[in-house]
């Protein structure tokens, strides 16, 4: 049996399974291939990061026109290869081809854990600023005016706020 | 320092033991972070990467979560330094093959450990014995705020922490327990575990092998996912995963003890018989039986053995550790022989399992 790699035609040695959502996956690779990708360690490798890199790739092929990242200038092709991004630009530029192949991956596809304490505040008041601004817009809507200048004041007094913390 | 000057003896780090641990081995969480504007190690050059662990190396071994730990430039430390920090799964094979533009940073009693420069610019964990898995989710999570202050991580406001691979985005959090299933291997139950636990989304896999396979009967549980999952709600959902796994392994447990006893007491008796007297033993048969030992321990069939003493003979067995041990560089098969010398000897004061009819 050959190596499943791409551009590697050595007999393979390495016959991994896994079960990965209950669904039973198999990867056959060479010494050299199961060495590079960290097979040897089960600590490091997970069967699931090689089966997602290569699945991906092909659905990124979908995508027509060849992206690359202008910080890193890293490609599709370099995506396909590694099944690594190359820096934080990166989920910018391929946004599009990644979001279907994290919606397989993950759980949703918006992070709702932990937040540094840093960009919190910013955050919070970003939320609350879109917040107050949905209910003043109601508000006029229902024609109810007292309310709205009641929402229009306290949005004044945040950004206000808002924008001292960011020139500070 | 030299490395093997700061590292814990193995017989002081294998005798903490902790809750749960006649299943649970230990409870790891890690964390991937990388620093804001920086490429990721994997597409940066040599001389960035070089650049970048320079940059973040001090900010980490500085923090006062590392007061009186250890750090060192990954080209620094010799090959079988590396071995041994792999081997207590202080880092990860992958960072045992870095050379300049990494760096390591452990804390004192090797339970965080820190890697710059792997596939993310940051690793970090906590390592805990035992079931701990709340423990070291807070000591990692308080270890990364304190991180936060002095360097500039890479978030996105709808991906969270970016790394290197989209298996880690989000929360880029690695939930895992280490543990000791003899019970439902010898039951024939545990291929049923891994499918169950698998289709709630997590991973299973052996330590050093697939399955009935996995030597050492010793398996990892952690999370798949990172992304669209609050960290507290992964550690919750890992914890009664693991929670389930102990009962299920006590219950397979008794069931061989009341059901086929003479099964159970030929297998540890045997295991015994074989580490006690044997003059050459491969690591997977060491394995194999001290996992079989170790059984019998908890089952108190051995008096005079402490889990602590059968914990330092898995670590002591493994090539590096042995190694150290005998102070000399050896190939394979002097390895067995010295395997087989070591184990005779720990366990010739050793009285064979005690059977109560």
């Amino acid at each position: 049996m050959k190596c499943c790699q791409p551009d590697c035609d050595n007999e393979a040695t390495v016959h991994l399974t896994e079960i990965v959502n209950g669904q039973m996956k198999k990867v056959d690779l060479c010494e050299e291939c199961a060495k590079d990708k960290g097979v040897t360690d089960p600590q490091g490798f997970a069967l699931a990061d090689l089966l997602l890199g290569l699945g991906a790739s092909s659905e990124m092929e979908s995508v027509s026109a060849e992206l690359e990242c202008p910080t890193c200038g890293f490609t599709q092709a370099d995506f396909k290869k590694t099944g690594r991004l190359g820096c934080s630009t990166c989920y910018t530029v391929f946004a599009e081809p990644l979001e279907g192949m994290l919606k397989q991956m993950h759980k949703g596809t918006q992070h709702v854990g932990k937040v540094p304490k840093a960009l919190r505040a910013k955050l919070d008041i970003t939320k609350q600023r879109d917040s107050l601004a949905e209910q003043l817009q109601k508000a006029i809507e229902t024609e109810n005016y007292e309310e709205a200048a009641r929402l229009r004041d306290q949005l004044k007094e945040l950004e206000s706020v808002g924008s001292v913390e960011e020139g500070s | 320092m030299e490395l093997l000057d700061f590292l814990t003896p193995s017989d002081e780090i294998s005798a903490n033991g902790g809750p749960e641990d006649h299943v649970v081995l230990s409870s790891r969480v890690r964390l991937a972070r990388n620093i804001s504007g920086v490429p990721f190690p994997g597409r940066a050059k040599k001389s960035s990467r070089e650049e970048s662990c320079e940059a973040i190396r001090p900010s980490v071994s500085g923090a006062s979560a590392m007061r009186g730990g250890f750090s060192s430039g990954m080209g620094d430390l010799k090959a079988l330094d590396k071995q041994l920090l792999v081997e207590r799964h202080l880092i990860s094979r992958e960072h045992a093959a870095k050379a300049g533009g990494s760096a390591l940073v452990l804390n004192k009693d090797e339970t965080l450990s820190v890697m710059v420069n792997e596939e993310d610019h940051l690793r970090m964990q906590a390592l805990l014995p035992g079931m701990q898995i709340k423990q070291v989710w807070q000591k990692i999570d308080r270890f990364d705020t304190s991180l936060e202050k002095k360097l500039q991580y890479a978030y996105d406001a709808s991906y969270g922490y970016l790394t290197a691979c989209p298996t880690n985005l989000g929360t880029g959090i690695r939930v895992s327990a280490m543990l000791h299933l003899p019970g439902l291997v010898l039951t024939d139950q545990v291929n049923q575990i891994v499918q169950a636990v698998t289709k709630l989304g997590h991973a299973v896999r052996g330590l050093y092998g697939e399955g009935t396979e996995a030597l050492g009967h010793i398996f990892q549980v952690s999370n798949q996912m990172t992304l669209g999952e609050s960290e507290a709600d992964i550690i919750e959902r890992i914890h009664k995963v693991v929670l389930q796994i102990i009962e299920h392994e006590t219950n397979a447990r008794a069931t061989l003890q009341q059901g086929k006893p003479k099964e159970l007491f030929n297998h540890i008796g045997r295991a015994y018989g074989v580490l006690a007297n044997a003059h050459i033993v491969s690591s997977k048969e060491s394995m194999n039986q001290l996992s079989l030992i170790r059984l019998g321990v908890k089952l108190g069939m051995f008096d005079e053995l402490k889990t602590s003493v059968v914990d330092e003979l898995f670590l002591i067995t493994q090539p590096a550790h042995l190694q150290q041990l005998v102070g000399e560089k050896l190939s394979g098969e002097q390895r067995d022989v010295h395997r087989a010398d070591l184990l005779r000897s720990r366990l010739s004061g050793v009285k064979g399992p005690q059977v109560s009819e």
